[in-house]
């Protein structure tokens, strides 16, 4: 996806001189061409994640657009309070780009791990919370940011993320997508989740389960229509993130089920409330908290059967 | 470009000393009112904040959101009181505003909001934010080709912050000339004294990259006359330690910690009033 974000940005700045973009020193040579072909539009403020997002607020308020890029951790909770206070109070046209969301940093350990992004930065007032599914929506996603009068965290993966979209999709800021239909349940992932639910969806088929695949790549503000037809139209509603299950997409939609009176089952898929205890690949730590085709499309089946 | 207004340039408008009696008087009626601490953080940064807003800034009241307005940051947020005071002084709001200081439902909050009234750029009040705004402002001053001047005031306390520092680095790399920061050295945070840790601050700056200057942060005419000449060496930004007194102006909230904490009663301000007005 961090190729893809490069291109997302490439085409927002040929578009909008007021696109910047600030790194606190990540992105080795990935930035060279932008940099060149937008001189003074490309900036590594240095390891000092505060005052990139202090200077990004500052921008923004001097009529910019920037995006702040950093490792997902570094990027929201090194420097949460500025991202509150600078960005979000001031309600500023700032995107903050977190790399690497959930375990995509595996074997550099749990410091560089995001499973907690979503939930922090969804709590904050005026941000939007955007998660792109795979590198196609990443594009798009960027141009969408780059549209947005008021603050955006967008979570990326890492390099080498696989493709789900075989064409260009349409991407809208709180707009989900459907990517597989059905009309037993609803899987409905956000972020680099979203090519384990398409084949999640694909083995349910195989055992004549009729999985839908909801990509809510906008965890704030959740699409709430497209909510009421998954929980209207089919019988359970699941949800899937390479993230915490404290307070990330499944607890969003827990809250809105909670708050809507809705009464359709609802089951969430997330990472551990725990740090790795030991290092592992991105599949090795996946595989550790169950996020895998095998369980959860072993949990959905039993479920279902639970439930009939 | 607009002009300074036209109060400046009137042989009748009153003096800084004047202005700066004014805004005192305004400070000690809101702490009053509102019943609010900080009162000396306030006094410490009248004739600052005076300065700026009488003799240098290039802002007019009439188009606070001029977009090449100079802009002044507080970043101590907790000294509010004298940026209200000040902005309704240079007429950026009707006086009956600051009624609305510490009242339920009221614009003016102990820390200030997002362009909560005309004349406040910033929401500050969590220490160390106004220099990294400040300097993405210079800097998007920069790009655009745009000749406002940033300047950003800071505490002594607030320099414990390690976000000062972050923006203290990445400013001079930029050659942000635009930005000023104004440190208001009363040597006092909020439960101890700072020079212990803050000494040599002067050095602290220049050796990060800043063309620094010290000064009696009380003496209005010295304030405008240095504020006037930055940037004081060309492609770099200008740090100025105003050397202060907490509570200035009010003989028994000097340099006493209390007055970091207690609103004046009655009695206080009258004794106050009468001592500032002399």
């Amino acid at each position: 996806m961090r190729a893809a974000f490069v291109r997302g940005l490439t085409a927002a700045a040929r578009q909008d001189p007021r696109v910047m973009l600030l790194s606190s020193d990540l992105g080795f040579k990935i930035f060279d061409e932008f940099a060149h072909e937008f001189p003074g539009r490309f900036l590594n403020v240095g390891v000092a994640e505060s005052n990139m997002i202090g200077v990004a607020a500052g921008l923004a308020l001097g009529g910019m657009r920037p995006f702040a890029y950093s490792i997902a951790p570094f990027a929201t909770l090194r420097c949460l309070e500025h991202v509150r206070n600078d960005v979000c109070y001031h309600k500023l046209a700032v995107t903050i780009v977190g790399l690497g969301g959930g375990y995509s940093y595996g074997h550099n350990g749990p410091t560089h791990h995001s499973l907690e992004d979503i939930a922090v930065m969804r709590a904050l007032p005026n941000m939007s919370v955007v998660c792109p599914g795979d590198p196609v929506e990443v594009e798009p996603a960027v141009g969408a940011a780059a549209a947005h009068a008021s603050p955006v965290y967008l979570r990326i993966g890492r390099a080498g993320d696989p493709v789900v979209h075989t064409g260009p999709v349409h991407f809208e800021i709180g707009r989900a997508i459907t990517l597989r239909d059905g009309c037993d349940c609803t899987l409905i992932s956000t972020g680099n989740t979203l090519p384990l639910a398409v084949e999640i969806s694909d083995r349910l088929r195989a055992i004549s389960i009729s999985c839908r695949v909801l990509n809510m790549h906008t965890v704030k503000p959740l699409d709430e229509d497209a909510l009421h037809a998954c929980a209207g139209e089919t019988r359970a509603l699941f949800t899937l993130e390479e993230h915490s299950r404290i307070g990330g997409l499944g607890s969003a939609i827990a809250e809105w089920a909670a708050m809507n009176r809705v009464s359709c089952p609802l089951h969430l898929f997330g990472a551990e409330d725990a740090f790795a205890e030991s290092t592992g690949s991105q599949a090795y730590l996946r595989a550790l908290c169950g996020l895998t085709v095998d369980h959860v499309a072993d949990t959905i089946a039993a479920r279902l059967v639970a439930s009939c | 470009m607009f002009q300074p207004g036209k109060t400046l340039t009137d042989v009748n408008a009153p003096s800084l000393q004047a202005r700066a009696r004014a805004v005192r008087a305004r400070v000690l009626r809101m702490a009053h009112a509102g019943r609010t601490p900080h009162v000396a953080s306030a006094l410490s940064c009248v004739d600052l904040l005076v300065a700026l807003y009488f003799s240098v800034l290039r802002i007019d009241p009439a188009n606070p959101e001029d977009p090449n307005r100079d802009r002044l940051l507080l970043s101590k947020g907790h000294g509010c009181m004298a940026q209200y005071g000040a902005l309704a002084e240079r007429g950026f709001f009707p006086e009956a505003v600051l009624a609305e200081y510490a009242r339920d439902g009221g614009r003016l909050a102990e820390h200030p909001g997002p362009h909560c009234v005309p004349g406040i750029e910033a929401a500050t009040g969590s220490l160390g934010h106004g220099l990294p705004i400040g300097a993405g402002l210079a800097l998007a001053a920069k790009v655009r080709g745009a000749n406002y001047r940033v300047f950003v005031v800071l505490s002594d306390g607030e320099c414990y912050e390690g976000s000062v520092w972050e923006a203290a680095l990445f400013a001079p790399v930029l050659n942000l000339a635009g930005l000023t920061a104004i440190v208001d050295y009363n040597g006092w945070s909020a439960m101890a004294p700072t020079r212990p840790a803050m000494e040599p601050l002067a050095e602290k700056w220049r050796a990060f990259g800043w063309s620094v200057r010290e000064i009696d942060g009380h003496n209005l005419e010295s304030l405008a006359s240095v504020l006037a000449q930055v940037p004081f060496e060309p492609g770099r930004p200008s740090a100025i330690i105003a050397r202060t007194v907490k509570g200035k102006g009010v003989s028994f909230m000097e340099n006493d910690l209390e007055w970091h904490y207690r609103p004046p009663n009655d009695q206080d301000l009258q004794r106050a009033l009468l001592e500032i007005s002399g």
